[in-house]
């Protein structure tokens, strides 16, 4: 007779509330461990799209995701000329958070050259940006629809195309438009500012006493078109020719003045071991929190579930009950809890992981070691219910 | 040959000067089927002594023999295995019948015949047909909680006789209950030692219950003090 089993039957309406609850907490842990997966998909998510070999950033930089860059954007003539790159193409990125419908809606703008790559790695639904200006790609995860307008900078761009989960790195969905799209609204000022330059700039080299007003007049005209060009941008991305040594094509673009060529391995590290390495250990560090309390609670319900029976332990021992009949009934409630709230978690994290705001990635062989853990944290719970359940005299079963 | 046998059987609890004497110089004997009872008010080492033929509780000195087998000698005789006996040659009532709150009916009686090892069917059969002869053939599903005081006791009776036992030691199993019901337990208790001829010690306060014992014996401070029975009165001293 199993008595693990008929405790449970008898106490069902107790063991599956009390599964439910560990459940839920086991489910937090796994979507920790999901989140930690998802911070790695994420933060990867446009470098592993662009499937660039080099990234060419402002030299002393770590960009263009873990620090500013900003590089002219004729660069890449210069590179596409390197011997070895097969292609290069600049990348512009911003991050813009606009009011959309009475809420902040934030994002991540990559403005590509329509004629390069580094643009929407896969269209789902309605097509690619094909006009230089005013389209957009977004990401599923924007929830904005096929000819959706929206205003950015000084226009209105319409949604010709959706693709699928580019976020940045730290969970933004990711929107694409074209370079000079991109440029403008980054860096191109309205008519007032524009006005204003050019008035203040005219009255600084009109207060020049050595310049005559002829000039004057020349080097504001010129001033002011260098100061108003948008032909910036965050990054020059390259891929190599087959058999191109990747090692010698870094070495020569680190040659010049002013560049640095980060190879795609170098940018993953940047971006894995300094952008998210903290959160890393903060959700390593709830997962090991949140493993000990579930440790914990499950101590304490088998401790105090034992304590409930001791008359039933005392009365098993007097008529002559084996040791094993005990320590077993203990271990698998116990076990057979931990089944139970792992497939509890482990349901609901599969039912809800994708409604999360943040990529969850739920990888098979963490699972596994969860669930690992959790026998284990089981059958050492356990082991605080034996010990007492051992304790028990057979003299206990006797008196009132 | 004797069911029990104890002899100048002596607990103390505690060393020096904090010992207490729980009981002191025990000496009877109970015959198989034969009804005993040990009458005593509380605190007076009735239990303890239960304890002790129960193979419970190490007596300090003294001998008990269970069916003929020595069990304590000046202690526990070396290499017993007390689990084993208490299942093979005892059966244990409890003052509030100690049901498994968990197991059905059927299943409090089967718990103890799985347990000495018989087999799933052989424990059902056996079980089914020991409750329908105390009259608890249609409670056989039922959990203690949904069965009567008098209903449970003769649950824990089945239970107790399920391994057919020589002994079988009852601690104040009417105190529980009412008056009618405890008569009817003692009154079964009695056919029970008749039928399965089983040496049964009942251990009680209750004097209106020992009506038609074989036996009765008196403690008083831990001492055997008088011995009522077969007609007969008397008073050690």
């Amino acid at each position: 007779m199993n008595l693990a089993l008929r405790d449970i039957r008898y106490h069902r309406g107790r063991f599956i509330l009390t599964s439910i609850g560990l459940g839920l907490l086991l489910g937090v842990v796994m979507s920790m461990g999901g989140i930690y997966r998802g911070l790695f998909a994420d933060a990867l998510a446009v470098l592993n799209f662009t499937r660039a070999d080099i990234w060419v950033v402002q030299q002393d930089t770590n960009g263009p995701f873990a620090e500013n860059s900003r590089i002219p954007e004729e660069t890449k003539y210069r590179i596409s000329a390197v011997p070895g790159v097969a292609e290069a193409s600049p990348l512009s990125f911003q991050t813009i958070q606009i009011e959309r419908m009475g809420k902040p809606f934030r994002f991540y703008l990559i403005g590509h050259d329509l004629n390069g790559f580094g643009g929407p790695p896969l269209i789902i639904a309605g097509r690619n940006i094909r006009q230089k200006h005013y389209e957009m790609v977004v990401a599923k995860a924007m929830r904005m629809e096929i000819g959706e307008k929206i205003h950015l900078g000084l226009h209105d761009y319409t949604v010709v195309g959706i693709t699928g989960k580019v976020v940045s790195a730290s969970g933004d969905p990711a929107a694409y438009v074209s370079l000079a799209d991109a440029q403008e609204i980054q860096f191109k000022k309205d008519n007032d500012a524009i006005r204003n330059d050019r008035v203040r700039i005219g009255a600084n080299l009109a207060g020049i006493p050595s310049l005559s007003p002829a000039q004057a007049k020349f080097l504001r005209q010129n001033i002011a078109g260098i100061t108003e060009s948008t032909h910036t941008v965050n990054t020059v991305v390259a891929r190599l020719a087959p058999g191109a040594d990747l090692k010698e094509v870094q070495e020569r673009i680190s040659r010049w003045n002013h560049f640095r060529p980060i190879s795609s391995e170098e940018q993953t590290k940047i971006l894995t071991k300094g952008m998210i390495e903290k959160a890393r250990k903060q959700l390593g560090l709830f997962r090991i929190i949140l493993l000990v309390i579930s440790a914990v609670i499950i101590s304490l319900i088998i401790y105090t579930t034992t304590l409930d029976k001791i008359r039933t332990i005392a009365t098993l021992k007097l008529i002559g009950s084996q040791n094993r009949v005990i320590v077993g009934m203990i271990l698998q409630q116990s076990l057979l809890m931990g089944v139970i709230a792992y497939g509890i978690g482990y349901l609901l994290i599969s039912l809800t992981y994708e409604k999360f705001p943040r990529r969850i990635v739920l990888e098979p062989s963490d699972l596994q070691a969860l669930f690992v853990i959790v026998i284990a944290i089981c059958t050492i719970s356990s082991f605080v219910g034996i010990r007492k359940a051992l304790k028990v005299e057979p003299a206990e079963a006797l008196g009132g | 040959m004797y069911a029990i046998e104890v002899e100048r059987l002596t607990k103390i609890y505690g060393k020096g000067e904090t010992a207490v004497t729980a009981i002191s110089d025990a000496t009877f004997q109970v015959r198989p089927g034969e009804l005993v009872a040990i009458l005593g008010p509380s605190g007076s080492g009735k239990t303890t002594l239960l304890t002790a033929i129960g193979l419970i509780n190490e007596p300090t000195h003294g001998k008990v023999v269970i069916d003929g087998a020595a069990v304590a000698d000046e202690g526990w005789l070396p290499g017993l295995d007390l689990k084993r006996l208490r299942r093979e040659k005892l059966g244990f009532i409890f003052q509030a019948h100690n049901l498994i709150p968990f197991l059905t009916a059927l299943e409090n009686v089967m718990i103890a015949l799985e347990i000495n090892r018989l087999t799933r069917r052989e424990a059902t059969e056996r079980a089914t047909e020991l409750l329908a002869s105390l009259n608890l053939g249609h409670r056989l599903h039922s959990y203690p909680t949904a069965l009567s005081g008098g209903e449970s006791q003769r649950v824990a009776i089945a239970r107790a006789l399920a391994n057919r036992p020589k002994v079988i030691l009852a601690d104040e199993p009417t105190a529980a209950l009412d008056t009618e019901n405890g008569r009817n337990v003692m009154a079964l208790l009695k056919k029970l030692a008749v039928e399965n001829h089983s040496a049964i010690l009942v251990v009680t306060h209750d004097r209106r219950m020992v009506e038609g014992f074989d036996r009765i014996f008196r403690v008083s401070d831990g001492r055997i003090v008088g011995e009522d029975g077969n007609g007969i009165s008397r008073d050690f001293t």
